[in-house]
């Protein structure tokens, strides 16, 4: 699979912010072709989640509303820099990517 | 609606537009600085090449934090990967362009004494092509806006300098582009100098006008509108539709000329393309 995502971490204090930029047509299912006429079947991201030294700081559930090419953006405490950081997602059809990056 | 055309009416004929017929290329250009300078005196003059960012505190606080991820970045990308990739005759795009294609965008458009014409970036892309047996690209949006978009990345940090020569054919084309800005048109009357020199920094509806001093520099854009890239020339058909005018062709000689005119009136402003707007 071709990374999809692009992630950074950076501490401020206690708190890390989390930001990602995430590659993915996110297609609602209700659109159809303009050439063919069908319905562009449904292919968006179900489940984004965050591992930090073995815990997870994060689990996002989304859905059609997500639009295409996801930004987020999340904090959390108890980093310190250096440490890895795995954001993952899996979408409807099982496909899935994850990024590691490093706190800074 | 109505209380904003009055103003705008109100304001166009208030305000001394830096129009002067018959003037040179030069003499226009300072003139808009003049009139710039003295409608945003704090701004810098690099800055305007953020257009409404320069104006607006807030609106640049949330496009910084877009820069962060900036939405064009996979765009450069596949630009990047069209430009290396050699046509079916094995040559590549490195082949038409000087300094093979990198870091060029600054002296575009240009004029070409041969044929009398203006070169666009997009134009030369697709002269490129269909010299090499390819088919022409379409010129709004998708590979052309992406290679463009790698090459006006490779471009950042030029300072733009549009060269328009003591020809008369050249003379020509940037008094068309200068009219065509300048001149009223579609249902809500409005030419580009209203809402882009008389009322920039102004709001329409939820929208601020950006100054049309450094329009050109950041293009092509990805707009949160179009939730893509696009080119210079779809945004002006876009922004002539928006005063219900019909839109003219991309890369047709009404808008090249508009391209001639605007660049040149942004010469030596830094080169941020591409760049993300609203």
């Amino acid at each position: 699979m071709a990374n999809t995502i692009k992630v950074r971490a950076k501490l401020a204090g206690d708190v890390t912010t989390v930001k990602a930029l995430v590659s993915h047509p996110m297609e609602t299912g209700l659109v159809k072709d303009k050439k063919t006429g069908q319905l562009i079947p449904a292919h968006f991201i179900q489940e984004v989640t965050c591992e930090h030294n073995g815990n997870n700081v994060l689990t996002a559930l989304w859905g059609v509303a997500i639009s295409k090419n996801p930004y987020l953006s999340f904090r959390f405490k108890g980093a310190k820099v250096g440490d890895k950081l795995t954001l993952r997602w899996v979408d409807n059809t099982g496909k899935s990517d994850a990024e590691e990056t490093v706190i800074d | 609606m109505r209380k904003l055309l009055s103003i705008v009416a109100a304001l166009s004929i208030a305000a001394t537009l830096p129009y002067t017929a018959d003037a040179s290329p030069d003499q226009d250009l300072k003139e808009m600085r003049a009139y710039f300078k003295k409608r945003f005196p704090k701004v810098p003059f690099q800055d305007y090449a953020n257009g409404v960012y320069a104006l607006d505190a807030e609106s640049r606080a949330q496009w910084e934090s877009i820069e962060d991820f900036p939405p064009y970045e996979m765009s450069v990308d596949n630009g990047k990967k069209l430009f290396n990739t050699p046509f079916k005759n094995g040559k590549t795009y490195a082949s038409c362009f000087p300094n093979d294609g990198i870091g060029i965008v600054q002296n575009y458009p240009l004029f070409d004494k041969a044929s009398g014409e203006v070169i666009t970036v997009e134009h030369a892309i697709n002269m490129c092509r269909e010299s090499n047996g390819e088919k022409p690209l379409k010129y709004k949006k998708g590979d052309i806006a992406d290679i463009a978009a790698y090459m006006a990345y490779t471009s950042r940090g030029k300072k733009l300098k549009v060269v328009v020569p003591n020809d008369p054919r050249a003379l020509a084309i940037y008094e068309r582009g200068k009219q065509h800005f300048f001149a009223k048109r579609g249902q809500l009357n409005l030419a580009c100098a209203d809402c882009h020199v008389s009322s920039a920094g102004m709001h329409v509806r939820a929208d601020l006008l950006s100054p049309m001093l450094g329009h050109v520099t950041h293009f092509p854009v990805y707009r949160s509108a179009w939730g893509e890239l696009g080119t210079l020339h779809r945004r002006y058909g876009g922004c002539n539709e928006q005063v219900r005018a019909k839109a003219y062709d991309a890369q047709g000689p009404e808008y090249t000329a508009l391209e001639y005119y605007e660049s040149y009136m942004s010469n030596g402003l830094v080169l941020n393309g591409p760049g993300s707007r609203k």
